[in-house]
């Protein structure tokens, strides 16, 4: 029954580590077939943890989780046929060149001898790399270790795919390139792609889905639009002139609406009565005396989610928290 | 897709040497510093053939043994820093995705390791021919000679896979490597066992395993052909590599935690 299905199915799916606080703590998603599934969350959230027991690479304490209709635990080895995975570093040896590890990994893969060679040249024309084939990958850029990366997932046309941030430390262009080929593969080859990221414009731009995990729990999931007409309205971000005046804006503007912590040094207000009360707000900051270095309007972002969910913003929550710790006995 | 576990070894083999090729401090100094260190110890151990009972009136042919030991040594290091790095980088994560074995794995690496070994082995008979060591068991005897070296190298080998595994670390890996060459000096390195005067010496010289392995190389190179000798040096290595393989695939079942 297991044949061709695409999905991830995953049930109260925990893992504890030793001496630490559960990396996952019981979560439930579904990813249908075809979808781009992002995993949102600050370091240490527990995304890569979740990504290594979906790909079989670490067993769950408890819970139960389905990967292309194989159970994750009984049938790693069904599992690990069906799925390619890019994991948080890209995994390449710096001696070898960008063909070897390609014909290395067609061999893992159990690919004929005869396909191999076209293989391999099919998958570095797709991600860019046919010139750079035969030099060392430690002589490569972030950017095409990443591409590199991705090819290898890819070489024994896997139906689903796991991408632990594959974005992290690329510049915009490689970044945009990347999604294109992800978009692609979902899109056109029908690849269900289940991916992290600490980059809400990742979430926002490339996911179908998006499930917010904090301190190993899902607290929010949905469409990226779905999750932000939850938080509904905009927010106002003011900025004093004087330092001093802080204090007295918040109060000012406490008035309109519930005040937000965003981590900034803005203070943040969502707006009760929407852009309908920006008027009133300009007047009662003038009527207070107040002058404004910056004042600006904000549509609600993941980032709104993840602050409405949580109570910190997504930007910099986490930070120094280690993501896998040491697997508990 | 299952993959061939012939051609996964092949492929693990060839991407061994290929990365060891590549590096060549990891080539040219396990042939360089026993040779070098063969030089010095032969300019200044000379006069120990003079000893009643040495058995041979040319030290360097005496001490083109020890090399052999070193370069398995050598391979230890070798195998393990990188299977230790495999770990370090998460490239073992990629492997355990793939349909691959551990026996593809540990075998591949160690069939890396014994071409490598066979290399270092050619070498140290040259450079012996060219310094006018005769070996006294003839062709035949470089052959078993080889032969010997490819058990060697696979013993260290497997030995090296068994720490990386278990430590996951390069580091310790290479923290460990200077303890490996106290069993190479407490050995019969220098001096016959019969004529090492200290007796402390003599007796940890002859617990200790890599004296047979040395004196098995020597018997080939000085004696001719000593039956008890190659089976105590084959013995021991033999030894050594089924402990050590078993080790290593115990630890790598450890490590490898895929379902």
């Amino acid at each position: 029954m297991a044949a061709q299905d695409n999905s991830i199915a995953v049930e109260g799916l925990v893992r504890e580590f030793k001496k630490g606080p559960r990396a996952v703590d019981g979560i439930d998603l579904r990813v249908e077939p075809g979808e781009i599934y992002g995993f949102l969350g600050p370091n240490g959230a527990g995304k890569s943890t979740t990504v290594l027991m979906l790909t079989t690479l670490l067993p769950p304490t408890s819970g139960t989780a389905r990967v292309g209709g194989y159970d994750v635990v009984k049938e790693g080895p069904k599992v690990r046929s069906v799925i390619g995975a890019a994991l948080q570093e890209a995994a390449l040896d710096p001696m070898l060149t960008g063909r070897d590890h390609l014909r290395l990994q067609s061999t893992m893969q159990g690919i004929a001898r005869a396909e191999r060679k076209e293989r391999s040249n099919e998958l570095l024309e797709r991600v860019g790399l046919s010139e750079a084939a035969d030099r060392r990958v430690g002589g490569y850029s972030g950017g095409m270790k990443r591409r590199l990366d991705l090819a290898l997932a890819l070489v024994h046309r896997p139906r689903l795919l796991f991408l632990d941030e594959p974005t992290t430390g690329l510049d915009p262009q490689s970044r945009t390139a990347l999604w294109d080929e992800v978009g692609r593969l979902a899109r056109e080859d029908g690849v269900t792609v289940f991916l992290t990221t600490q980059y809400l414009e990742e979430a926002d731009v490339l996911a179908d889905r998006v499930g917010i995990i904090d301190h190993g729990r899902i607290v929010a999931e949905g469409t990226p639009s779905s999750l932000k007409a939850e938080i509904g309205l905009p927010s106002v971000h003011a900025n004093p002139v004087e330092e001093g005046d802080r204090g007295r804006l918040a109060s000012v503007l406490a008035a309109f609406g519930e005040p937000l912590g965003d981590g900034s040094r803005d203070v943040v207000v969502r707006l009760r009565e929407g852009l309908a009360g920006l008027p009133a707000v300009v007047r009662a900051v003038d009527d207070a005396g107040l002058t404004l270095a910056s004042l600006e309007i904000q549509a609600p972002s993941l980032d709104d989610v993840f602050l409405a969910k949580t109570g910190r913003s997504l930007e910099g929550a986490g930070e120094g928290e280690a993501d896998a710790a040491e697997p508990a006995a | 897709m299952t993959g061939a576990v012939p051609a996964q070894v092949g492929a693990l083999a060839r991407r061994s040497i290929v990365r060891t090729i590549r590096q060549p401090a990891a080539v040219v100094f396990p042939l360089i510093f026993p040779i070098m260190l063969l030089l010095v110890n032969s300019g200044g151990l000379d006069a120990s053939t003079e000893l009643p009972g040495f058995p041979t009136d040319s030290f360097l042919a005496f001490a083109l043994a020890v090399p052999f030991i070193q370069g398995a040594l050598f391979s230890t290091m070798n195998a393990g820093t990188d299977l230790a790095r495999d770990i370090q980088t998460g490239f073992l994560n990629r492997l355990s995705l793939t349909s691959m074995r551990a026996f593809a794995l540990i075998a591949g690496q160690l069939a890396g390791v014994v071409v490598m070994g066979l290399v270092q082995a050619a070498f140290y008979v040259a450079v012996g021919l060219v310094v006018g060591v005769d070996f006294a068991s003839g062709a035949l005897g470089i052959l078993v000679l080889f032969g010997f070296a490819a058990v060697i190298s696979i013993s260290f080998g497997a030995l090296g896979a068994f720490l990386a595994f278990r430590t996951g670390s390069g580091e310790a890996i290479q923290g460990l490597f200077p303890l490996l060459f106290v069993f190479l000096f407490l050995s019969s390195m220098n001096t016959p066992r019969n004529l090492i005067g200290v007796d402390w010496f003599r007796v940890v010289a002859t617990a200790n395993p890599v004296s047979y392995l040395i004196e098995c190389v020597r018997s080939l190179i000085i004696t001719g052909w000593d039956g008890e000798a190659l089976l105590l040096g084959f013995g021991f290595a033999v030894l050594i590599g089924i402990v050590a393989t078993a080790l290593a695939f115990f630890a790598l079942h450890d490590r490898l935690a895929r379902t």
